[in-house]
């Protein structure tokens, strides 16, 4: 029988090995697995890659993740907030790497990832400093920038509601990079709200299907 | 002659969005827009991080933080509207599917090239959102933003000095002193506020601008 439930938030998280890329869900607060980073923070793992919308708000959360100097490099579309303070004094003080990326091609980098795409072609960033040193092509009569998948070995998401095989449901627009990143990663953790019976959710309701996701913990 | 104020500018602005658009306001001054569109009208704006029908601030007593625009400011969303993932709500913006952006800006060039994401400076940490996909994906790029600087230079310029967000991408220019085309063959004023004639305003841009027939 498959069950992808797990006890703790900690116990879901005992294997993350240093070193590790790990894409955390959210924008803001809203989809941020607040359990499922505190474990991370409580087990230890460093020299962290993450992935994210930003780069960590007040003093929870990623900012905590970040406070804990557990995070290496970052890539993220908007870092600069009037509270990310944490992320601010570490890349004045060059103890964190940026990776700036434009949020759709965050997104799409993402999708990608998890899609088994090699590389795409998109118009966003052309012309611009993002796109210093990266490979262009002229499709049409427009001009492109060649842009690679991102993957993890971890996903840490927040949904709302969860069956044993894995399946999901979101709230509202906590829902952003849930889906996507859930894919795009070799182990994808979902704190949720409720678990439910197998044949509880609705077919049609299920946003991410059970085959993307590892482990579901109850918070 | 009169200049707009914040609200004017943001009225201005709507008067102009058609009804059945689909729109995404940039944070900031575009967002005051969401404020005066016309009431008669439906017109469907787009939250980059994954809402179509995004409607005003939410009572203190009904604000649920799973629902928040892309300034992350408490939000709600109007009967019909929808919540979908970042990747298909940038399949939106960049598919050319929203008929409008409206942004704000640091400097719009003669040739519609947008600077707004970053200022450059040495200890500046950059930071670009959806920025660069809004300027290349809407069908329409509106900028909206003051006609000088605070020390008097004109924010419409030969070419930008602040790093871009995007090339030959702006459509019209709406400023607290006019509204102006951007068109292959140069800057349409279309209109200036009242007491600002054409040769006043053409001195305070600095780039050239060409009359439309209409315009003052």
């Amino acid at each position: 029988m498959i069950n992808k439930l797990v006890p703790t938030p900690e116990a879901a998280l005992a294997d993350v090995p240093n070193g590790a890329t790990v894409m955390i869900h959210g924008f803001g607060n809203a989809g941020m697995p607040a359990a499922l980073i505190d474990a991370l923070i409580a087990q230890g793992a460093r020299d962290l890659t993450i992935v994210n919308n930003n780069a960590g708000n007040g003093d929870t959360g990623l900012a905590a993740l970040i406070k804990a100097r557990r995070v290496r490099k970052i890539l993220c579309s908007f870092p600069r907030q009037a509270d990310s303070w944490h992320f601010d004094a570490q890349y004045r003080a060059g103890e964190i790497e940026l990776e700036l990326v434009p949020q759709g091609t965050l997104a799409e980098r993402i999708r990608a990832g998890g899609a088994g795409i090699g590389a795409f072609y998109t118009p966003t960033g052309y012309g611009t400093k993002l796109a210093e040193g990266k490979e262009t092509r002229r499709i049409g009569d427009r001009d492109y920038v060649l842009e690679y998948p991102i993957q993890a070995d971890y996903a840490l998401i927040k949904a709302d509601r969860a069956d044993r095989w894995g399946n999901l449901t979101y709230r509202k627009s906590a829902r952003n990079f849930g889906p996507i990143m859930a894919a795009a990663a070799r182990t994808t953790v979902a704190q949720v709200r409720e678990i439910v019976e197998l044949g509880d959710l609705d077919p049609e309701a299920i946003i991410t299907p059970g085959i993307f996701v590892k482990r579901i913990v109850k918070h | 002659m009169k200049k707009l104020d914040r609200k004017q500018m943001a009225a201005r602005v709507a008067r102009d969005i058609p009804e059945g658009a689909y729109v995404n306001l940039g944070i900031g001054l575009p967002t005051l827009v969401a404020d005066y569109l016309p009431k008669g009208r439906e017109i469907i704006l787009h939250s980059e991080n994954g809402i179509l029908g995004l409607g005003p601030k939410p009572p203190e007593a009904e604000i649920d933080e799973d629902v928040i625009n892309a300034g992350k400011e408490p939000a709600t969303l109007l009967t019909g509207g929808c919540y979908f993932h970042h990747a298909d709500s940038f399949a939106m913006i960049r598919g050319r599917h929203l008929d409008f952006a409206v942004l704000g800006a640091f400097q719009v060039s003669v040739a519609g090239d947008l600077a707004n994401w970053h200022t450059g400076g040495a200890d500046a940490i950059p930071a670009v959102g959806g920025a660069m996909d809004l300027a290349v994906g809407a069908k329409k790029v509106l900028v909206m933003m003051e006609h000088l600087t605070k020390d008097g230079k004109s924010k419409i310029v030969e070419r930008c000095s602040y790093p871009l967000t995007g090339a030959r991408c702006v459509d019209r220019i709406y400023t607290d002193l006019a509204v102006i085309d951007v068109k292959p063959d140069g800057l349409h004023v279309v209109e200036a506020v009242d007491g600002l004639d054409f040769d006043e305003l053409q001195r305070l841009t600095g780039v050239p601008l060409k009359r439309l027939a209409t315009a003052a």
